[in-house]
């Protein structure tokens, strides 16, 4: 039975929005132009990629359903079972399913606490035991490890290449079509960056990707990749899922906040007077209480209610996911204000331009005035703000989380995944990978997250794209 | 010898769009204590040669050919460290904007001293006592008290001032001055100039004048060259290029000029715009406009043709040995006809019932002071002005910026709610009407601002644009009537109807206030409040603009309120003025009795004040002292008296009332009681 969370049919709402904008920016030959220029960033496209398979990974993740249960003798068959899965899940039941006893080190076969074991010949010995998943195809460990570590690798990075290769033949018969060209001349203007989108950037990325990728997947049916957590679950399955916790967190939490920053921001601009005083007193009072009271307090308060009425969610998942939204709408309500700040600034900037005033010579209402020529207008700072919000907000995630109030504990996330790290880096060995593999996800998402905002900045910002043409403009200026 | 000797100066720059040769084989000389200028309209790279003989062009992107010498050291030879000793020492510039080329944060005596310090042996004191005289000798009253004021302190005149101040204290052997006046008004202007000259005769210094007002130009230079699309295309001694321009442009330059000689008819136009300067030119640039152009211009380079002594020209006309007949004659019938072609448009309608009557207008805007927002006082931008139009006709209202004459055309067309007095419109009181009334009646009355690039929303198409104030007043009611009309707008001002889809950035500054028009004329209003609507445009755009607005006064008999500081498209377009200074207005009358015979001593000294190109022998130019007065604190009586070199001493107490002089004219003067 497939299940539409709340904060799926945001995710779906967003994408929704961001074909629709395409189909509208598609129309208008400004917008057009500037994210031309987005596209011809190297380093904004090769960012993009990266962000691209984040996206993938969280939309798999976003597609939810509760499967049937299996028919137990004497009962019908017609009910469904309380878990909630997401195709993202399916994929990867081998690794949900390979759970160990406890923790494990990347690519182990033994695990990371001593046992007590009763040898064959009833004597008791505390020993390190094999795993039940990671490496059991292996008959003596300690010599075949190495080889077959190495064996997958190869494996990894033959499929890597043989998927790189289809796609870069797929990639170059388009462009040859598209150019007229036969295959060795369209490779070459790719690969000098002859094009006028940086198809060159976003295929050496891909080309990147897929050789870390390959290894991983094929080590991944044999071992843990990066080991497991204290309660043996797979840190990779972990991380994989906290991607989407990430995203939701950086998109929905904007879709959240938009409405507030934007209308505000333009109706204290425009209107002024008192409206402008009210929306002014507001935002200043509220960035004047400290963020992470705020927050604390209203995920607390929302915490009794949910946990009061238990009746209102039918699984677990749901219950969690309530708490997710909530959170993104509390991150959501503290944090238009710097937004509306700048909105409102620009708007009064705006509201002295002569063409404003020509509408308002036509007696155009002021509603009009802000929908039709404010909005459009300020648009692009939007658009850097949100952008630029992103990877600020997946980090706030984490550090709610780490202090205990942000997602449910139950809800796999980059913050609780480091949370649960802080007391294994106080364990003696210490269990040093999930908190790796926590923080290197999240650096590449956030670092992919801000070179595409940059490149975002470079193009819609008159400031900065009025620099990039400058001599030209002053060349006939003078 | 020659101060400065230019020879085959090349600028390039890198840009998007390719290579922009900015400059283009560039040769001229200046002599120490004469005034060459630069003459052309904006895009033709007056300001690149400055810039390049400066070598203030950043490295990377510009590229800079040929030779300058200065006293026989090529400059462009000379290291950046060697060049520093340079500019400032041997020769210095004063830029366009006096309001941003002063350090805000520091005190402009601090400033000053700054280049004393860095270019002569002075230091500390003595540097001070350096600083003092210069300020005094630029004619800045009070100069100890001023030396210690900072930028936002002192008005844009006094701004310029300083700038020349800072010039001066290296005692350079060559000054540039890049347009030093265009952002100044009128009788401001006029101080600067007279200031400019002496200094340069005084010092013996050489100067490049860098200006597109041919009026400016004759009355500072010794000798003027024109510039077109990055290259030299006349040289010549002022009296001889401004007693007959030879080449084709130059001479469109002068017929493009309002004047009063030719208020009948329609001006004289440039068609198209000046080339980018992108393109490798392989023939006269100026065929595809010239007049005269014929097959050899489009095939062939001009090269340089001295006619007599020192009048140089690039052009094929001149050509000796091609043994081309004198051109002259044709062109100058050319404009004769289009003389007899024109009349003054539009016929009196006396007796008419005027279509505005402004009576007492006022506008004040509350200063507010302290946490409560209290009210400290009021700034009277606009303090009882009275004025009538009728349709068909056009009223100047004439004044330099800050008198309040932008503040008024808003307050009349009650985009500002004004504070007192009474605008009738039709018969209809509009200061009470409620805004809603107020909608209705906005089809009627529109505006046209004045800078093209900031009155288009740059994110909506021409289209839409023409379509907004149909459809916020409802004027056509159905799409296809409506689109109708578009098209209809399009090509009255001179446009085509395929342009509709376009966006504004791709218009040029004359196109885009042909839209402006367009958009104001979709609803069909009887008044149009044209707020200095060429201000911001070249010489022969403004030509085109002027003419447009003529031609549609004559066919759709609009009365235009016609906000100016130019008084030459005054004389050209209005058939009365109004002068106003400081949010008072001092005289009206017809055109003819204002410009003929002014009364009121600052609308003297305001046309008189005006650079003019007919060299009129003896006529004074009377210099105003000081600066126009805050509005937020205006002068007891009349306003004007402070600076009024006929003040007597009721001036300082009453504001005089108006004295009618004849039917249509009136004077606020005691001196006229």
């Amino acid at each position: 039975m497939p299940i539409v969370l709340w904060t799926d049919a945001l995710v779906f709402l967003l994408i929704a929005c961001a074909i629709g904008s395409g189909v509208y920016v598609s129309r208008r030959e400004y917008l057009l132009a500037s994210w031309r220029r987005v596209g011809e960033s190297r380093a904004g496209m090769a960012a993009l990629t990266v962000l691209a398979a984040f996206i993938l990974v969280g939309l798999l993740d976003s597609l939810h359903y509760r499967p049937r249960l299996e028919a137990v003798a004497g009962q019908s068959a017609n009910g469904f079972g309380t878990e909630v899965r997401s195709a993202l899940d399916v994929l990867l039941l081998p690794l949900k399913a390979a759970t160990e006893k406890t923790y494990s080190a990347p690519l182990a076969t033994h695990l990371y606490a001593r046992e007590t074991v009763e040898l064959p010949d009833g004597t008791q010995a505390r020993v390190f035991p094999r795993l039940k998943h990671g490496g059991v195809h292996l008959k003596d460990p300690a010599q075949d490890r190495g080889r077959d570590v190495a064996r997958h690798i190869l494996r990894g990075l033959v499929l890597a290449v043989l998927a790189g290769l289809t796609f870069a033949a797929i990639a170059l018969q388009a462009a040859a079509v598209r150019w007229g060209v036969r295959w060795p001349a369209a490779w070459r203007r790719i690969r000098r960056g002859e094009t006028r989108f940086a198809w060159n950037a976003v295929l050496a990325t891909l080309a990147v990707l897929l050789l870390l990728a390959g290894p991983v997947v094929s080590l991944a049916g044999g071992y843990h990749v990066f080991g497991t957590d204290k309660v043996g679950q797979d840190v990779l399955y972990l991380t994989l899922k906290s991607i989407r916790t990430g995203l939701v967190i950086g998109t929905i939490t904007t879709l959240a906040m938009l409405p507030f920053a934007v209308a505000l921001g333009i109706v204290a601009g425009y209107l002024g007077g008192w409206v402008d005083d009210v929306i002014q007193y507001l935002y200043t009072t509220l960035n004047s209480i400290p963020g992470v009271l705020l927050i604390a307090a209203s995920v607390l308060m929302m915490q009794v209610v949910i946990d009061t009425h238990p009746d209102w969610f039918a699984t677990s998942a749901q219950r969690a996911d309530a708490r997710l939204l909530a959170l993104c709408l509390i991150l959501g309500v503290t944090s238009w204000t710097g937004l509306c700040r700048l909105l409102r600034a620009e708007t009064l900037k705006l509201r002295e331009l002569e063409y404003v005033q020509a509408a308002q010579a036509f007696g155009a209402s002021a509603s009009r005035i802000m929908g039709r020529h404010i909005l459009p207008n300020v648009m692009h700072i939007v658009l850097i703000a949100v952008v630029m919000d992103f990877s600020g907000l997946v980090l706030a995630e984490a550090v709610l989380s780490y202090i205990g109030i942000g997602v449910d504990p139950s809800t796999i996330s980059f913050g609780t995944m480091i949370n649960t790290a802080r007391l294994e880096l106080a364990r003696e060995p210490v269990v040093w990978w999930s908190l790796v593999a926590a923080f290197a996800f999240m650096f590449v998402l956030v670092l992919a997250a801000n070179l595409f905002s940059d490149s975002v900045r470079d193009a819609f910002d008159p400031r900065i794209a009025g620099r990039r043409i400058a001599p030209a403009a002053q060349g006939q200026a003078a | 010898m020659s101060l400065l000797r230019v020879e085959g100066l090349r600028t390039s720059l890198t840009s998007a769009a390719g290579i922009v040769r900015a400059v283009d084989e560039v040769s001229f000389e200046v002599a120490a204590g004469e005034t060459f200028a630069l003459l052309g309209e904006s895009g033709c790279g007056k300001s690149m040669t400055a810039l390049s003989l400066m070598r203030l062009l950043p490295d990377a992107g510009a590229n800079v050919g040929g030779r300058v010498l200065l006293d026989g050291r090529d400059l462009l030879a000379l290291s950046e460290a060697e060049m520093r000793g340079v500019r400032g020492r041997e020769m210095a510039m004063i830029f366009q904007e006096p309001a941003t080329s002063l350090n805000p944060v520091l005190s402009v005596g601090r400033q000053i001293v700054e280049v004393l310090e860095r270019h002569t042996t002075t230091q500390g004191a003595a540097a001070r006592r350096r600083a003092l005289e210069l300020v005094d000798a630029v004619g800045i009253p009070d100069p100890a008290r001023r030396l210690d004021e900072y930028p936002f302190q002192l008005s844009g005149g006094m701004k310029q001032r300083v700038m020349i101040a800072m010039a001066l204290a290296g005692d350079p052997r060559l000054l540039i001055a890049d347009e030093p006046t265009t952002a100044l008004d009128v009788t401001i202007q006029a101080q600067v100039l007279e200031l400019l000259g002496q200094l340069q005769r005084d010092r013996g210094m050489g100067m490049l004048l860098i200006s597109h007002d041919l009026g400016i130009v004759s009355q500072l230079a010794q000798r003027v060259g024109v510039m077109y699309a990055g290259e030299l295309v006349e040289v010549a001694d002022r009296q001889t290029f401004f007693a007959s321009p030879r080449h084709p442009y130059s001479r469109k330059l002068f017929a493009a000029l309002p004047r009063p000689a030719r208020c009948g008819g329609a001006l004289e136009t440039i068609p198209g715009s000046v080339p980018p300067l992108t393109t490798i030119f392989t023939c006269c640039r100026f065929a595809d406009r010239c007049p005269s152009a014929w097959a050899r211009c489009r095939d062939e380079v001009p090269a340089w043709h001295a006619t007599t002594d020192g009048h140089a020209v690039r052009c094929h006309l001149y050509d000796q040995r091609a043994g081309i007949g004198n051109q002259e004659e044709g062109s100058r019938s050319q404009i004769a006809g289009d003389q007899v072609a024109g009349s003054r448009a539009s016929p009196l309608l006396q007796g008419e019932a005027p279509l505005l009557e402004v009576a007492d207008l006022k506008m004040h805007f509350p200063i507010r002071k302290g946490v409560f927002k209290r009210v400290a006082g009021q700034v009277r931008a606009v303090d009882g002005v009275s004025l009538g139009l009728t349709l068909g006709r056009t009223l100047a209202l004439v004044g330099e910026s800050g008198c309040g004459k932008t503040t008024a055309g808003k307050a009349i067309l009650q985009l500002l709610r004004p504070t007192g007095g009474s605008v009738r419109f039709g018969g209809e009181e509009l200061t009470s009407l409620p805004q809603g009334r107020l909608r209705a009646l906005r089809a009627e009355m529109q505006i046209v601002f004045q800078d093209p690039y900031g009155s288009l929303d740059p994110r909506m198409r021409v289209g839409d644009i023409i379509e907004e104030g149909m459809a916020a007043l409802g004027t056509a009611s159905d799409r296809a009537a409506r689109d109708r009309r578009i098209d209809e707008q399009l090509e009255r001002v001179g446009l085509s109807a395929g342009m509709r889809g376009r966006y504004p950035h791709e218009f040029s500054g004359g196109q885009r206030q042909r839209i402006a028009i367009a958009r104001a004329l979709a609803v069909e209003p009887r008044l149009l409040v044209c707020d200095e609507p060429t201000s911001a445009l070249d010489v022969s755009v403004q030509a085109q603009i002027l003419n447009l607005l003529k031609e549609l006064q004559a066919s759709l008999g609009l009365a235009y309120l016609f906000i100016t500081h130019n008084i030459a498209v005054v004389e050209y377009l209005a058939h009365e003025v109004a002068v106003m200074y400081l949010g008072r207005i001092v005289e009206r009358g017809t055109v003819e009795e204002i410009l003929r015979d002014p009364k009121h001593p600052y609308t003297e000294a305001l046309l008189s004040a005006v650079p003019r190109i007919e060299a009129e022998a003896g006529r004074p130019v009377i210099v105003l002292r000081g600066d126009m007065p805050s509005p937020a604190n205006p002068p007891p009586g009349c306003h004007f008296h402070p600076r009024c070199p006929r003040a007597m001493p009721e001036c300082a107490v009453t504001f005089p009332s108006a004295t009618r002089l004849s039917e249509s004219r009136s004077v606020h003067c005691h001196l006229y009681r």
